[in-house]
């Protein structure tokens, strides 16, 4: 194998200085320098859209998911300043419902489902001891199309062809009768593009957790976070087809003439609603169960201590997955559907409150038994607590038929979201940027700005959303432009506005913080803050290959458990990826398989696939026209590389790996 | 990048916006479109030098969605579909084929809805207001197919009456001066 | 202390305002809606409780002295006690969410009784039609964006919708009920004191969502019925040259071809009916009073107060336009 340039961290990393105190060739040394050939991450242009590095990507995820962030909050401020005085002319109708739609679209797609799953892709493979995250060329494949299709809603945006159509395109609305042009069809295809890109990383956690842990990681000795990624990959598997079928069939329905959604024709505008929000409901699991995930591994760290009731967190980590999907007709209860049903779906919605509400209870034991430390990321957490109840428990109000009959479609239901997804999901998000940022840039974020940035975020959260509560109370519903002033809602609206202001200072805060810190912040060690997971058993960041040996897991909590002469994995090659696929159950070693190299046909297929997707909202030729290229892709993608006894994929009985 | 990349990439940009999307601005109030236009068309094909005259060939709306659909609300909505059927004809002349009687250009179609025509047509004028004639200007010749495809009305939310819009084959206007 | 008690005056003070008011769900003004009030405040009360509790106790977890203790075996199981106990508290709290709301919602069905009523409600982009049906057809009464109804009967809503989802509610009667083209969805609603009360569509349906309001009139059944009566009338007669000068250009221009006046010969359906307009107290769906200024602004040029309605502008000479006005205002 030639030699290859090596990746940019090798800028920081000085071998022989972190790992060997004495200057003499060892066998690590040798072992480093064949697994730094093996694992390379390529560079140049042609470098950048060949890299299959789990932690290249991941980045890369991580930043595009906080760009659509950013410019979907400056959207929530441009909704704020509208809603500030009554009667406001600042966006007319048509851009207020664009702006809207386009908020709560890349809010939801783009960056809150992308950026939990780029931190699985990121930490999961180090956490569970791997070398890179399985399915490597389908994680290329799936940030591009991820990336394709965001910057085609973005770019609709400028072009007057934003969806206005709400972020949940309702039909009639969004049919071909009352939404003309192409706004409503970007849309529906951006759901293609987003949700095709998250069910590839679905898959590819999912078969990292199960198949490549580093042996000795048995299932009940996993991270809690990476239990809640195992979660959050089902939930995506099963949930994400429904609302590709819906978008799938309302672009038939606009383009080519069906009748799924004409009742005039047989169909029915509420198998929209049904199909919609059978995703929709786990959808918003989906984006708060890794959030769980984190809360838990920064308690664990800021408390020195493993969270209380490992198995009654898991339990209720899977509870949650399961329950989720049986609670979407409470986005229903005002469509006149029978009572019995609702009553069901009732009942099932106050059920999902209890294992939150275990989670909760655990959380706070672990706080009591163990000595917290106060750092940014902890604050955070407690943020998280503060705001996910309230917005929990406003959720279980919702579950009663008769007073979400009074508060649907008002802005207590703005409220209920924000508090969750905001405090359940952004806040831990936020934290654990502060907690791995040392371990993805092996840079410090400055504390002290930390926390000052989390009491202006926490304070602008609470001053824009809660008043929100109290205006759906007074009869103010959502997704208006204006509203008059004669009911009284100026003053709260103004107080939210301002509120939102706070929150984009705090916004502005964090991005300095993290550019500051990226290019001057405090080096960090291995393990800064003396956390017990995988990740922080080897470098920050961690090299191209992750870990120099592959640790057998003595425990629960596989660093504060390891002991003095921990076992490592022999017997896999080192001059090639070769990584060892382990067992579901209790991780024993099964047989060795080969990842692949670098290569530009993942990014090529993304770009046909894109093409495909994007000529299709113009015409149905598109179809047709996109199997010769795809299947080239694909068969460039796919083709076997010379045969060798080491060919990709051969899986070879093992003699002895531990 | 450098200044020569940067204002390549501007420039690029601009003209994306500037394309951008004719066919999805919703002209609510189209002060241009409210006024009549400034001379009647002609109603043959036949002009000395062989060029008709101009303005007579302007749709204000032949490139925007919305006002086709409203075109087509209009259409149902003023009972156009009463002698007309959804293009097929009835009492009134097909729509959705290649014959035009008084010219298939927009202006002919503007003059025949306000001036109406022998036979049948009712006279418009001041019953519908100038801007929603452009509108029904737009759906009328988008039911032959003389619109691009991506501005086309799909299909309606009532029971199927024809191949939507957006599906039919654009057909060549004949002038044909007779039913 | 002194922050903590200017923060709870802040909250009651804004919990307080939420009550009051017109299309507040805290200010019932009918069975219905009281029920749903009552229910609301067990919910809510319950619920600032339980988080009140939740977060002493994490602030008390996390601020309290830590001894050595923490580590045994005995405290661990003190704390599983603890959580267990919580999640029973947890549960048992649930149950009876539940059970309330499942009691509360069976009440809520739509009840009948002797005087009882049923009006049509067809939602339209962006105004309300509500139809009193009768056995004589011609006795039908349309009357769009108004709702009257008799004081102290259950009134019976049928909802249909011509185009798009909307969703019809009155916060001060009764919980929400969408239309759904394709479908009749029933609710009903009950004002036990007689008032005016605000309601407004609570399902986006496009531009003009945001001022797709109307008005609920509840009086007592003798004036419901003279109302109704009154509005089977035909359009009044013009009495002044300059009221029948408005009704002939009403007849002569872009009016007739969406809009209604029974005795004239406009009788298009496309938009509200102006038989007796003068008679509303609002126009617009709701958004403006039906005053002279705001009736000549709104017919001149509605899509300067409401982009994107189905209203075209009508540039009429001011003359024409004064004289059309002093006829729809004498529609009464």
């Amino acid at each position: 194998m030639e030699e290859k340039a090596l990746n940019e961290s090798e800028e920081r990393y000085e071998p022989v200085e972190r790992y060997e105190p004495t200057p003499d060739v060892t066998a690590d040394s040798r072992l480093r320098e064949q697994l730094e050939r093996a694992w390379y991450v390529p560079t140049g242009l042609i470098g950048w859209f060949s890299v299959v590095d789990h932690r290249t990507i991941g980045k890369r995820y991580i930043v595009t998911a906080f760009c659509f962030f950013i410019f979907a909050g400056l959207l929530a401020a441009l909704m704020r300043i509208q809603l500030a005085v009554p009667n406001n002319h600042f966006l007319g109708p048509d851009l207020y419902n664009q702006v809207f739609t386009t908020h709560g679209t890349i809010m939801m797609f783009l960056f809150a489902v992308p950026v939990m799953e780029a931190m699985g892709i990121y930490l999961v493979p180090l956490m569970v001891g791997a070398r890179n995250i399985a399915f490597p060329r389908l994680n290329v494949f799936s940030y591009f199309v991820y990336l394709f299709g965001g910057v085609m809603l973005v770019t609709t945006m400028l072009l007057n062809t934003a969806p206005d159509v709400g972020w949940f395109a309702y039909t009639p609305l969004s049919g071909p009768d009352f939404a003309p042009g192409k706004r409503a069809d970007f849309w529906a295809q951006m759901i293609t593009f987003t949700e095709v890109s998250g069910l590839a990383v679905a898959v590819e956690l999912v078969a990292t957790i199960f198949k490549t842990r580093a042996p000795g990681m048995s299932l009940n000795r996993m991270p809690l976070f990476v239990w809640s990624m195992l979660v959050t990959s089902f939930m995506v598997i099963f949930a994400m087809p429904s609302v590709v079928t819906a978008s799938a069939i309302l672009l038939l329905d606009r383009l080519v003439g069906t009748q799924f959604y004409n009742p005039a024709e047989g169909g029915d505008n509420l198998l929209w609603q049904h199909l919609f929000w059978f995703f929709g409901h786990p959808e918003v699991y989906i984006i708060f169960v890794p959030a769980l995930g984190m809360v838990s591994s920064i308690i664990a760290t800021f408390t020195q201590r493993p969270v209380f009731g490992y198995t009654a967190m898991v339990i209720s980590l899977v509870a949650t997955g399961f329950i989720g999907f049986g609670l979407w007709v409470h986005h229903m209860f005002a469509t006149g559907l029978p009572q019995l049903g609702l009553t069901y779906f009732t009942a099932a919605s106050m059920v999902i409150a209890i294992p939150s509400g275990v989670q909760i209870f655990c959380w706070i034991a672990s706080l009591w038994r163990g000595r917290p430390r106060f750092h940014t990321p902890l604050l955070f957490v407690l943020g998280f607590i503060a705001i996910f109840v309230l917005g929990g428990l406003s959720g279980v109000t919702l579950a009663s038929v008769p007073f979400d009959l009074q508060v649907h479609d008002t802005y207590y239901v703005v409220a209920h979201f924000h508090y969750v997804l905001l405090g359940g999901a952004v806040f831990p998000l936020i934290g654990g940027i502060y907690y791995w940022f040392p371990k993805m840039t092996g840079r410090m974020m400055d504390d002290a700005l930390g926390k000052v940035s989390f009491w202006v975020l926490f304070l602008g959260f609470n001053i824009t959303f809660f008043p929100m509560h109290i205006l759906g109370f007074e009869g103010m519903p959502r997704r208006v432009y204006t509203y008059p002033a004669e009911l009284g809602w100026g003053t709260l609206n103004l107080i939210a506005s301002i509120g939102a202001g706070l929150l984009v200072v705090g916004g502005v805060l964090l991005v300095y913080n993290v550019v500051r810190s990226y290019t001057s912040g405090a080096i960090a060690t291995d393990n800064p803050w003396n956390a017990d997971t995988l990740e922080w058993g080897t470098s920050s960041p961690p090299p191209v290959y992750n870990f120099l040996h592959i640790p057998v897991v003595e425990g629960r909590n596989a660093l504060w458990d390891r002991s003095e002469e921990q076992p490592v994995v022999v017997g896999i090659r080192s001059d090639c990826r070769e990584v060892l696929v382990t067992d579901v159950m209790d991780a024993e070693p099964s047989n060795k398989c080969s990842y692949p190299e670098p290569t530009v046909w993942p990014f090529l297929c993304a770009v046909v696939t894109s093409l495909f997707f994007i000529g299709s909202i113009f015409t149905p030729w598109s179809v047709p026209a996109a199997i010769l290229p795809l299947a080239v892709t694909l068969i460039g993608w796919f083709w076997p590389k010379s045969e060798s006894a080491d060919a990709p994929g051969v899986r070879k009985p093992l003699k002895d790996a531990a | 990048m450098n200044g020569r990349t940067r204002r390549i990439v501007i420039a690029a940009m601009g003209a994306i916006l500037a394309a951008g999307c004719e066919r999805e601005v919703r002209p609510f109030q189209d002060v241009s479109a409210s006024s009549s236009r400034s001379q009647k068309p002609a109603l043959t094909q036949l002009f000395p030098g062989g060029q008709p005259a101009p303005s007579a060939d302007e749709s204000p709306y032949q490139n925007n969605a919305y006002a086709m659909a409203e075109g087509k609300r209009l259409f149902d909505a003023y009972n156009c579909s009463g002698c007309h059927a959804h293009g097929g004809g009835g009492m009134g002349p097909a729509l959705m084929d290649d014959q035009w009687i008084y010219g298939s250009r927009p202006a002919n179609i503007f003059d025949t809805i306000i001036e109406g025509r022998p036979n049948g047509m009712p006279s418009f004028r001041n019953r519908i207001p100038d801007q929603q004639v452009w509108q029904l200007v737009a759906y009328v010749q988008a039911m032959s197919g003389l619109a691009p495809i991506d501005v086309l009305p799909g299909r309606s939310d009532h029971m199927r009456y024809s191949t939507p819009e957006n599906a039919r084959r654009a057909e060549t206007p004949k002038l044909t001066g007779h039913p | 202390m002194t922050r903590l008690r200017i923060c709870l005056v802040v909250i009651a003070a804004s919990l307080v305002t939420a009550c009051g008011g017109n299309q507040a769900m805290f200010n019932p003004q009918g069975p219905p809606a009281r029920s749903i009030a009552s229910l609301g405040w067990l919910l809510l009360t319950v619920c600032a409780a339980i988080y009140v509790v939740v977060i002493a106790v994490a602030a008390w977890a996390l601020l309290r002295r830590r001894d050595d203790a923490d580590g045994l075996p005995q405290t661990t199981r003190r704390l599983t006690t603890a959580v267990i106990a919580a999640t029973g508290v947890s549960i048992a709290i649930l149950v009876v969410f539940t059970v309330s709301s499942v009691f509360a919602g069976r009440g809520l069905t739509s009840p009948t009784g002797p005087g009882a009523i049923t009006v049509d409600v067809i939602g339209h982009q962006w105004w309300w039609e509500f139809q009193y049906r009768d056995v004589t057809p011609s006795d039908f009464v349309t009357s769009p964006n108004e709702l009257h109804i008799p004081v102290g009967v259950p009134v019976h809503i049928k909802a249909m919708s011509r185009d798009v989802i909307h969703s019809f509610w009155v916060p001060n009667l009764h919980g929400k009920r969408d239309l759904i083209p394709g479908q009749v969805t029933n609710t009903w609603i009950q004002a036990d004191t007689p008032g005016t009360y605000r309601g407004q569509c609570a399902e986006y349906c496009g531009h003009q969502h945001a001022n797709m309001a109307f008005v609920v009139v509840a009086e007592p059944r003798d004036r419901f019925l003279s109302w109704i009566g009154q509005q089977r009338q035909p359009a009044a007669e013009p009495q002044s040259d300059e009221a029948r000068r408005g009704r002939d250009i009403f007849l002569q221009s872009p009016c007739m071809m969406c809009h209604t006046i029974r005795g004239t010969t406009a009788g298009a359906r496309l938009g509200p009916e102006l038989t007796h307009v003068g008679s509303r107290m609002t126009i617009a769906a709701g958004t403006l009073p039906n005053t002279r200024g705001h009736l000549g602004g709104w017919v001149a040029n509605a899509q300067t107060i409401k982009p994107g309605v189905r209203m075209p502008p009508n540039p009429l000479d001011p003359s024409d336009l004064q004289a059309v006005l002093t006829y729809l205002r004498s529609l009464r």
